[in-house]
């Protein structure tokens, strides 16, 4: 009898346990309504807050009990140590040109790495599963991790730093641009070749200018994580604004840490506007 | 656009050949030049700090040891039980996670309307903006160390570090969602004679519930890859086992505790992208 409501309403293995409600129309035929899995989806969260509240240990009370001490540091803050400016541009400096020369490089290798992987240009199915999971496995290491090794090998300093942007530069923007360009109309591209073109002018004259802006903008907006991500990579002793932050909590100076925050504050939000706005009149 | 179907019309019209067609092709080249030119004035710029000064004297072991230890994983610690182990660390990070995105998505809603242009007026909307820029542009480590001297070290700081992170980044989506509202369907609900809760209630979060969901479990994933990193400072979770292994070069246990973040990482990534992809498609 339900065989042409079955087949209109799909039915999956949660319907089968939760039997759907059965309405019966007023014209003689009957539809079904499928339970809704809110209940169900609420449940699995609640049980996962309480695993997880009893994991970590939190309580609210802690927050409650400290919260004078928070105010206490939230207040000094607010009143960054004005002189401390000078001793922070230098470190700052080394942020940004950690950020760019990193953003520069990974998203150079990344380039070439992402036309391969991508399965319209590549018609290799293994290799572009090879190079997605290399990609998928770059992207899962922690950017702190990257750098901490990178220091242990190449010594303290930018050049361990630089090294562990372009390796979280590489993996992210490769992965953003094969996205893009598996979305980028390979129309002229097989015009082009039926016109005499061989692959390589095609590509370059029918694909290249689709692609390359789309590049630029991802390039931009990885260089905006960067600087923001770079300037913890310091805490680990790979150069930058980290060391300064890290001393600063160190000696419990929070006034010059609001000092170095603002700055950063501006500086990010600066570079932010910027790229945002080049990103705007890229696409 | 419309330059530029005149250039084609007149292309036509004078009957030229495809190959002269292709030589008159627009041509960006000053543009490029342009980029090309601020790139490498950036790169010459930044590389001169950032300078390859060789490996460390323990460099070349440090490398080999970080592959042999990926290559040979400690598989007891791995697959153990005890508080130690990886399985346990993972599933503590994951409950820092879980808490921290939940906390962060519900302190975000109160944010994202405040700072709704088509909710408040836009310069006390503005005003908020900036509180949630101020958010988002402190880097999470930051936030985690002047926690720590707050709560004290401990899977709580974690918490609490990531609740307040998350709120700079979900309450700008949740803005966006926000600000895409169709009040038209307010409107007609207003023209039924709905009270301001019916509107509410089948007006607006009906509108908002697929794209709250799916803003908040993007950033799960983001979380679960930053609570490896607190770790680090003390804050809970794998990160502090892992930089103790590197530290005391243990490169057994790193690489287990590595294959163990980058599984996890991976799975729930995967998780992740499926549901969101289901939420997009309105099931």
């Amino acid at each position: 009898m339900d065989n042409e409501t079955n087949s209109a309403v799909k039915l999956t293995w949660f319907d089968k346990i939760f039997k759907p409600q059965v309405i019966t129309l007023p014209n003689g035929h009957s539809t079904i309504r499928r339970r809704s899995r809110a209940p169900f989806i609420v449940a699995l969260v609640l049980l996962a807050i309480i695993l997880s509240l009893r994991m970590t240990g939190f309580d609210m009370g802690l927050i409650i009990r400290k919260f004078d001490k928070l105010m206490d540091l939230m207040v000094k803050l607010f009143h960054p140590k004005w002189s401390f400016f000078d001793k922070v541009t230098r470190p700052l400096i080394d942020t940004i040109k950690m950020s760019i020369l990193g953003t520069v490089i990974g998203c150079a290798l990344a380039l070439p790495i992402a036309v391969l992987s991508s399965t319209n240009i590549d018609k290799n199915r293994v290799i572009v599963s090879v190079l997605r999971f290399i990609l998928a496995l770059i992207r899962t290491l922690p950017t702190l991790v990257i750098a901490l090794v990178c220091a242990l090998i190449f010594g303290l300093g930018t050049f361990a730093g630089t090294l562990a942007i372009s390796i979280f530069t590489f993996g992210i923007v490769a992965k953003m641009l094969y996205e893009s360009i598996e979305t980028i109309d390979m129309g002229p591209f097989e015009a082009m070749e039926a016109m005499g073109a061989n692959k390589f002018q095609a590509f370059w004259s029918a694909c290249v200018p689709q692609i390359l802006p789309v590049y630029l903008s991802h390039s931009l907006y990885c260089f905006e994580m960067n600087v923001r991500a770079s300037a913890i990579l310091g805490y680990v002793g790979a150069g930058g604004l980290g060391i300064t932050i890290n001393e600063r909590i160190g000696w419990r100076d929070y006034e010059g840490l609001g000092m170095v925050l603002l700055t950063l504050f501006v500086v990010v939000v600066a570079i932010e506007f910027t790229s945002e706005y080049l990103r705007g009149k890229l696409s | 656009m419309a330059e530029k179907l005149e250039k084609i019309e007149k292309a036509v019209d004078e009957k030229l050949t495809v190959a002269e067609m292709y030589a008159n092709r627009p041509r960006k080249w000053w543009v490029y030049t342009l980029v090309v030119l601020i790139i490498a004035a950036l790169v010459g710029w930044s590389g001169s700090t950032v300078q390859f000064e060789g490996l460390t004297v323990t460099g070349r072991s440090v490398a080999q040891g970080v592959i042999s230890g990926i290559t040979h994983p400690d598989l007891k610690l791995m697959f153990g039980t005890s508080n130690t182990d990886v399985p346990y660390l993972l599933l503590q990070t994951m409950a820092i996670a879980v808490l921290g995105t939940i906390f962060g998505a519900i302190l975000a809603i109160p944010f994202a309307f405040l700072a709704s242009t088509n909710i408040l007026p836009k310069p006390l909307a503005y005003l908020f903006r900036v509180v949630i820029l101020l958010i988002r542009t402190i880097p999470s480590l930051v936030w985690a160390l002047m926690w720590i001297r707050v709560t004290g070290p401990g899977a709580a700081c974690g918490v609490i570090t990531q609740s307040v992170c998350s709120i700079g980044m979900i309450s700008k989506m949740y803005i966006t969602a926000i600000e895409d509202l169709d009040t038209r369907i307010l409107e007609s609900l207003d023209a039924m004679g709905c009270t301001p809760f019916q509107k509410i209630r089948y007006g607006v979060i009906p509108q908002l519930t697929a794209s709250f969901i799916s803003t908040t479990i993007y950033r799960f994933d983001i979380n679960l890859k930053d609570a490896t990193t607190l770790g680090i400072v003390g804050a809970g979770g794998i990160g502090a086992s892992l930089v103790q292994c590197l530290n005391s070069r243990r490169w057994a246990m790193v690489g287990s505790f590595v294959w163990g973040l980058m599984i996890l990482v991976l799975i729930i990534e995967y998780l992740s992208t499926q549901v969101r992809s289901k939420l997009a498609r309105g099931e």
